[in-house]
């Protein structure tokens, strides 16, 4: 600990950090540009000043960039005396001579850190009175929007763009006051990551174009902690609503997962919620129901019928959880296909089974070699491919520790460090954005994969015996990887089931044991496809290919299905074959789709911000995500207060009786002790500070009463939240709430999301109180696992082993309908190595025929050099090709016959 | 006795006053250029639609009597989607045409707006606009914003300076 005086006033403080840091960890408004709590500092913007004094007796002092002075003990610094301040009201000045007159048009206002450090330093008028310099916009894609007038020169974009999101096609052009920070050609962002930029830009240059389509400022919207429903890794976002839409995600910080940085899917993937296909009504038999007749018949059909019921990935634990209670254990299945089950059941089994460590997203970020086992991350997982490129740069820092550089000082250990980057393992059957970072990679196909895997892993377990059945190159690749492992001090195996192959996840796990054994450091990371993939295999239900043969084998009276098209994931004739065989298909989901067009009950339910719900994400944190906004229309509730509804209903209760406000989660963790310490995700239902709930409007929400006035003059009654610590308006506790409860970031002076610093005491470290979700592995009952020694047979007939190359944009089918993303979602193709192409006879970009089962498809040819030959790769369950079963065979181009 | 004389006396030379009340609505009220009464939105020398759609005039109303939608055209020009004001609430503080920065609100000196029902007092767009500039002609803020939205080219402005050629990289 270090004793500072900061303005005479005494403080002792963590040794290590900056000064800047430091005092916006006091809570002192020092203005910064440059400077980020993720990317360190570089000490470029020259705006957060301080006078440095050599002790008490000195009175002049000098002037120091606070974020390039180390804190050490008896500083004697002053951010407010005169000097200091002159110099920083004269850097804005500077940097305001070629600002646009735009606040009024521009998306950043209300939420712009130059608007805030400007105030901040008090400059108003502009006393230059010459032309401003101008640059011309380039068109960077659908989800960005680009206004270079406004840049300040701070250099955060390239450098979190480049340096940190490895970024290749954004960079700085031109020389001095006419710098420019844009494409060399204009055209789409290819970064996974880019979205970020609107919240790293300090000011309008980068915004949300998604945004622009229905603009509102940040003060008007209704806001409130969510998860991001787009994979499986539950970031944590900032939902905002206005006019009954939702119009826009940010970044909520969260040390353990997303720190400050989200993907494109989940920032842009929100749009589905506001599209047409939404269904606003319940229906029967594809008419609107009114409430009466709708209840009648679901009481019917509940009393009488014998149901089954199928969970959702998707869907919140309280929805599965509700239906699986309404149904009965014995008739709840999950929408996977028995492969998709049994790879969610050996994950679930490793990370409950104690026997390794199941990594945070934070955790990730600290290891320093990589083994990624047939996973494409920025594509299956993309939040946790930023965190990989955090990891490579351990190895080299470590190294960097000899010139005795502060951690937080980016430029120089960038320049310390060049491109050197720790060792990086990846064996997938084509080129991955990461390539680009590792120190080897093997192509292969997903069997050899595993065989590969398996290979290390023998050599792992036992050096002196080396598998027979390898090459001398493989043998020494082979060796030099173990060598590489077994020498990192945190190494971290990434895996998962998107190439479906159960081997994979066998050696990945013996590898990440054979590790293990050496220092018990060793992190195996596994991805799974869905928000709630982990919450819904913690159910332990049996897949859904169970259910078609119960129903070929017995009369079932009636399906629920919850929040899954069962088209999406199986092929026409065997859905087809299943609901001939049912009478009473009931479907609960947000949008339209081909099951709920078969259905003869369509009950609406809510997004993931029309309600409150649980996911568990695959590191096994469960994660509370509330309720942004009430939906416009009644019908549309959330999935479990549907299902709990019928339970009631079948339990004998009449409609007028229903209990509207179950404690699922706490029966839930009453009847599986595997939720133990769900509970601990957040808040008690009640939670009040001083008595007070939460504000989801920040205070100076505008147009309260106006917004509904021409529907009716007198102001409705705003809805009441009874179950969570927020209010639906913006009336309640004013002060600043706990970091991981804030809806949104807002505190005096500070109006942009930086606000953040304002709420934590330590950046990227604990914060004030710990609701950050709880993680529910390793179990309470820990066996190690067990693998089945029989070898899955390949039944080919002659057909081509087909890989699912999962995509960002378009595999996800929620976001892959928000219009943004479907714009940059990949069209149908087929990938192919060069050997194969010729084999087929296929030329690049021709059309080729695939046919899968009894369905033919029409896909473009890539040729992909490469690729292993032997297989074939299509995008995985993107629009136009879905319907298929995972691991699947097809023949290109076959005979008309 | 003596005061109520005295109060009697000089209610009684008021007859010889000047007269205060006047015939109202026969005869109009003398209002100031500056008074706040009906509130409206202006047009811009062009004939434009001045709001951008800031959401200024909203945040500044104490009584939240504003709402509106922003949208653009196919230039990127903002304009209202829609602009409601509800004048059932309004307390013409002329804060919004304070708050304004393109000076498309204006209090105009209008009072009369009474109505025998409520929901009349609500104002859209089509009732807001007028075909004027209001009581400050010549603005036009697209004219001083630095985005090329249809109405002048990047770097067209009266201060500044042409698109940088971002190849060059001469001093």
């Amino acid at each position: 600990m270090a004793d500072i005086s900061i303005d005479n006033i005494p403080y002792t403080v963590a040794e290590g950090k900056n000064l800047l840091e430091v005092c916006l960890s006091l809570g002192i408004k020092l203005p910064y540009f440059c400077w980020h709590p993720a990317m360190g500092s570089v000490g470029a913007c020259r705006q957060c000043a301080v006078t440095v004094f050599k002790d008490v007796n000195d009175t002049r002092g000098r002037l120091m960039m606070a974020c390039m002075e180390p804190v050490r003990d008896g500083l004697y610094i002053s951010v407010n005396n005169a000097s200091a301040r002159a110099f920083r009201a004269q850097n804005i000045e500077w940097l305001m001579t070629n600002h646009p007159h735009d606040c009024a048009i521009c998306d950043e206002g209300g939420a712009c850190h130059l608007q805030d450090m400007t105030v901040l330093t008090g400059h108003a008028y502009r006393k230059y009175n010459y032309p401003k310099r101008t640059h011309l916009n380039q068109n960077l894609g659908p989800l960005i929007h680009h206004e270079m007038n406004r840049c300040i020169q701070c250099y955060r974009c390239v450098r979190y763009y480049k340096e940190y999101a490895g970024g290749r096609d954004l960079d700085v052009f031109a020389a001095h006051d006419l710098v420019y920070f844009g494409r060399a050609h204009e055209g789409n962002l290819e970064n996974e990551f880019s979205g970020n930029l609107t919240e790293v830009c300090p000011t309008g240059v980068f915004t949300d174009k998604t945004l622009r389509q229905h603009y509102t400022r940040k003060w008007d919207m209704t806001m409130a902690p969510s998860i991001c429903p787009h994979c499986s890794l539950g970031c944590n976002v900032i939902a905002g609503e206005r006019y009954g839409s939702l119009r826009q995600i940010t970044n909520r910080h969260n040390p353990f997962v997303n720190g400050y940085f989200l993907c494109d899917r989940g920032r842009y993937g929100y749009d589905f919620s506001n599209q047409p296909q939404r269904i606003p009504e319940p229906l029967i038999d594809n008419v609107v129901a009114t409430p009466e007749i709708l209840f009648n018949k679901l009481s019917e059909i509940v009393i009488n019928n014998k149901l089954i019921g199928i969970g959702s990935p998707r869907a919140s634990l309280e929805a599965n959880f509700a239906l699986r209670q309404l149904v009965g254990v014995e008739n709840f299945y999950q929408s996977l296909s028995e492969p998709e089950t049994e790879l969610t059941k050996k994950i679930l089994a490793i990370n409950q089974s104690g026997t390794i460590h199941t990594p945070s997203m934070a955790d990730i970020e600290r290891t320093d070699a990589v083994l990624i086992l047939g996973e494409d991350p920025t594509n299956s997982a993309p939040r946790l491919a930023l965190s990989l490129r955090q990891a490579l740069r351990n190895q080299p820092l470590e190294e960097a520790e000899s010139i005795r550089v502060p951690s937080w000082n980016d430029a120089a250990l960038r320049e310390k460090i060049q491109d050197q980057s720790g060792p990086l393992y990846i064996a997938y059957p084509r080129s991955t954005k990461l390539d680009d970072l590792a120190t080897h990679t093997n192509h292969l196909a997903p069997n050899a994969i595993a065989d590969w895997a398996f290979a290390l892993a023998q050599l792992l377990e036992q050096p002196d015996s080396p598998p027979a059945s390898l090459s001398n190159q493989n043998h020494a690749d082979l060796m030099a990887i173990a060598q590489t492992l077994k020498r990192s001090k945190r190494p971290l195996i990434v895996s998962g089931m998107s190439l479906f192959n159960e081997q994979i996840l066998q050696a990945a796990y013996r590898i990440a044991l054979a590790l293990n054994k050496q220092d018990q450091k060793t992190d195996l990371a596994l991805i799974l496809p869905e928000s709630n993939s982990t919450g819904l295999a913690l159910l332990q239900a049996p897949s859904i290919e169970k259910a078609f043969s119960r129903a070929s084998n017995e009369s079932i009276d009636g399906v629920l299905v919850l929040e899954q098209d069962l088209y999406r994931q199986f092929p026409l004739e065997k859905v087809d074959g299943f609901l001939s065989r049912i009478e009473h298909l009931i479907v609960i989901d947000q949008i339209h789709h081909g099951t709920t067009s078969k259905a003869t009950i369509v009950l609406p339910s809510t997004t993931f911000a029309e309600s409150s719900g649980t996911l568990v994400n695959s590191e096994g944190r469960g994660q509370r995500y509330y309720a942004v906004f009430v939906p416009g229309s009644e019908a549309i509730r959330p999935a479990w207060s549907w299902l709990n509804d019928l339970r009631q209903i079948k339990g004998g209760l009449q409609v007028e009786e229903l209990d509207q406000h179950p404690d699922l989660l706490s029966e839930l963790i009453e009847l599986l002790p595997e939720f133990a310490g769900l509970d601990r995700v957040g808040p008690k239902p009640g939670y009040l500070i001083h008595e007070q709930k939460i504000p989801r409007e920040p205070h100076r929400f505008s147009g309260r009463t106006a917004m509904s006035a021409h529907l009716t003059i007198s102001e409705p009654k705003p809805p009441v939240d009874t179950h969570s610590p927020y209010g639906f308006t913006m009336e309640g506790y004013r002060g600043l709430p706990p970091a991981p409860l804030a809806p949104y970031y807002w505190a005096p002076s500070w109006n942009s999301g930086q606000a953040v610093n304002q709420y934590q005491q330590d950046f990227n470290g604990e914060l004030k109180e710990n609701f950050y979700g709880f993680r529910l592995f390793p179990g309470p009952v820990q066996t190690p696992v067990s693998w089945s020694a029989e070898q899955p047979e390949n039944i080919s007939n002659g057909d081509i082993e087909l890989v699912p190359f999962v995509h960002i944009f378009g595999s996800e089918w929620l976001s892959s309908l928000s219009p943004g993303i479907a714009s940059l979602a990949p069209k149908p193709y087929l990938a192919l190595s060069v050997l194969e192409a010729t084999r087929y006879g296929l030329e690049p970009d021709i059309e080729a025929k695939l046919q899968i089962g009894a369905k033919t498809f029409t896909l473009t040819v890539q040729i992909h050099p490469e690729m292993p030959e032997g297989i074939a790769g299509i995008p995985y369950q993107i629009m136009g090709l879905t319907g298929i079963e995972w691991p699947s065979f097809g023949k290109i181009n076959p005979e008309t016959s | 006795m003596i005061s109520i004389l005295r109060t009697m006396a000089l209610t009684f030379l008021h007859l010889f006053h000047k007269k205060e009340t006047i015939q109202y609505p026969e005869e109009k009220v003398p209002l100031r250029p500056r008074w706040r009464g009906r509130i409206v939105l202006t047009r811009d020398p062009d004939m434009g639609e001045r709001c951008v759609g800031c959401y200024l005039c909203a945040a500044a109303c104490p009584v939240d009597c504003i709402s509106l939608q922003a949208t653009e055209d196919e230039n990127g020009r903002r304009y209202p989607e829609f602009f409601r004001i509800n004048f059932s609430r309004c307390i013409f503080c002329g804060y919004c045409e304070e708050a304004c920065p393109t000076y498309a609100i204006q209090l105009i000196p209008d009072f009369e707006m009474a109505e025998y029902n409520r929901q009349n007092l609500v104002y859209e767009k089509e009732d807001l606009l007028i075909n004027s500039e209001g009581k400050y002609p010549g603005y036009n803020y697209y004219k001083m914003a630095g985005v090329a939205v249809g109405v002048k080219p990047k770097g067209g402005g009266s201060q500044e300076n042409p698109p940088v050629n971002i190849h060059r990289l001469l001093p």
